[in-house]
């Protein structure tokens, strides 16, 4: 019997362009088992199209990825499959199915695995409501949450297949600050009791400074930084402290 | 040869021709392989053809009241008034019937499945799909696919027999035709392949439909913009390629079902 691989997930010399537009330059990223990597960066500069691939939503136009050990960037949709069964996914805007209630959708991941038991499904969907704290809202339209309830929702649609690892793109974007803090808690509530590996994707510093375990910068296509909370912190690199201390360099 | 190719439009057009090529044998193949899910094909058999029925209805009652009217202004001068019933019968069959049913589904289930996919396009609801391991041909189109076939033979039946229904009413109680004759040459002169022929049609606008409408959602982008191009694109496409394939259809379904005589 094989042990698992330590690094769930391996990405080396990962290269997207789109209308001719260099978006990822040669990304290599480690990323253990267990471990809260927040992945920074301006907006536009590629962290989302990053997180597609590790999913395999983008194909690669050149470079490896490897997650459990096993390389997906030749793999089609069917193959891919199998692996995105391992991982959930977070979406920006939640991507909720705007034809179904919060309880159909959080049921959805279950009922597409084969689960055929109404109440082992009914279990599972009011047990992860009630992680992200949305018990109670089950019967609503995704048309009628708030902007935090639906990425809640969504993440509860995310966790209910318990998959190794979870993919947040810009978690917080968009929400007030209370939201965001129980956004932020959520996630390392999922690290806390279900032990998943995540990769979050932002720009927001107060997000960052609660959740992640090690911090990677993407500037330019490329890794920038790649290390602890402290060591970004105790950066004297100029590129590293403007993001921290938000400075443009544009003239008043 | 590089002419051909050397052409933007020609190129799209192959593009374009083989995405729809690939679409449907994606589609097929899940067919064969048994993945689908026959709720959802209920479903849609509730929305595209239960909730199609009432625009087909009315499309065949005043198209058959229409024609009859026409049939017999013509037909009467030359005293042929009793050659309404078969004219109509055969002309609604042959091409009316399946036509103006593939047009009025591709406007109103057409313009639906490419505005409802487009819009989860957009909304990143397929990247969803796709991170759950669902895969979208599966869960979208092949319900959709499966909704159309069974449904729209029926429609074009349905809207046939209405258009019938509403000839003879308009031809024996208004325009005072004799009824036993109406009945008995349109019996006479309207065979089963000509219905066959009808069901035919019927079933190959379905495709036409359901994969262009398919194929414009699934490839949606720029918002509510490129969702309102795509649903206009949707029904403009699957009409006129449904004018152009009927000629062709008529071509060839003649030399199997050969127009007179008896089937």
């Amino acid at each position: 019997m094989t042990s698992p691989a330590k690094n769930l997930i391996e990405v080396r010399d990962l290269r997207q362009s789109f209308s001719g537009q260099e978006i990822l330059r040669g990304v290599n990223l480690d990323i253990p088992r267990g471990e809260t990597i927040v992945l920074l960066g301006q907006s536009g500069g590629g962290k989302s199209v990053f997180l597609r691939h590790l999913i395999g939503l983008i194909p690669p136009l050149s470079g490896s990825i490897k997650i459990d050990g096993e390389e997906i960037a030749h793999l089609n949709e069917r193959q891919l499959e199998p692996i995105r069964r391992k991982i959930g996914m977070l979406f920006q805007d939640g991507a909720l199915f705007d034809s179904m209630t919060v309880f159909e959708n959080v049921a959805f991941p279950l009922r597409e695995r084969g689960e055929r038991s109404e109440k082992t499904v009914r279990e599972k969907v009011a047990r992860s409501l009630e992680l992200v704290s949305l018990e109670g809202q089950d019967q609503k339209m995704p048309s009628n949450l708030s902007g935090g309830m639906r990425k809640r929702a969504a993440l509860a649609r995310a966790i209910i297949t318990e998959p190794a690892c979870i993919l947040y793109d810009e978690p917080t974007a968009g929400l007030d600050p209370i939201v965001s803090d129980t956004i932020n808690k959520l996630i390392r509530r999922m690290q806390s009791q279900l032990k998943v590996t995540s990769i979050v994707v932002t720009h927001d510093m107060i997000s960052t400074n609660y959740i992640a375990d090690r911090v990677a910068l993407l500037r330019e296509g490329r890794i920038h930084f790649d290390g602890s909370l402290a060591n970004l912190h105790s950066s004297t690199d100029p590129v590293i402290t403007d993001f921290i201390e938000g400075r443009s360099h544009e003239i008043d | 040869m590089k002419f051909p190719y050397s052409f933007p439009l020609t190129r799209a057009f192959s593009l374009y021709l083989g995405q729809i090529v690939f679409l449907t044998g994606e589609t097929f193949s899940s067919i064969f392989l048994g993945r689908i899910r026959w709720r959802l094909v209920l479903n849609q058999i509730v929305e595209i053809g239960f909730g199609s029925q009432a625009v087909v209805i009315i499309t065949g009652i005043f198209t058959g009241a229409v024609f009859t009217a026409q049939i017999f202004f013509q037909f009467n001068a030359l005293n042929m008034s009793t050659a309404v019933g078969p004219v109509v019968s055969i002309a609604l069959c042959r091409e009316l019937g399946p036509v103006l049913t593939g047009l009025m589904v591709a406007g109103r289930v057409g313009a639906a499945i490419c505005a409802e996919i487009g819009t989860m396009k957009v909304t990143e609801q397929i990247d969803a799909l796709r991170a759950l391991a669902v895969n979208p041909v599966d869960y979208l189109v092949v319900p959709r696919a499966v909704a159309m076939m069974i449904s729209m033979p029926l429609l074009v039946g349905e809207c046939i027999f209405f258009a019938l229904t509403a000839s003879y009413y308009v031809a024996t109680r208004i325009l005072n035709v004799n009824s036993v004759f109406f009945m008995q040459h349109m019996w006479f002169y309207t065979h089963t392949k000509d219905m066959v022929m009808a069901l035919t049609k019927g079933f190959v606008f379905a495709l036409i439909v359901v994969f262009v409408g398919c194929q414009q959602g699934l490839t949606t982008s720029n918002g509510a913009v490129g969702v309102g191009r795509s649903t206009t694109e949707a029904v403009v496409i699957s009409s006129l390629t449904i004018l152009m394939i009927n000629f062709f259809l008529t071509m060839a379904l003649n030399i199997i079902f050969p127009a007179g005589g008896k089937f």
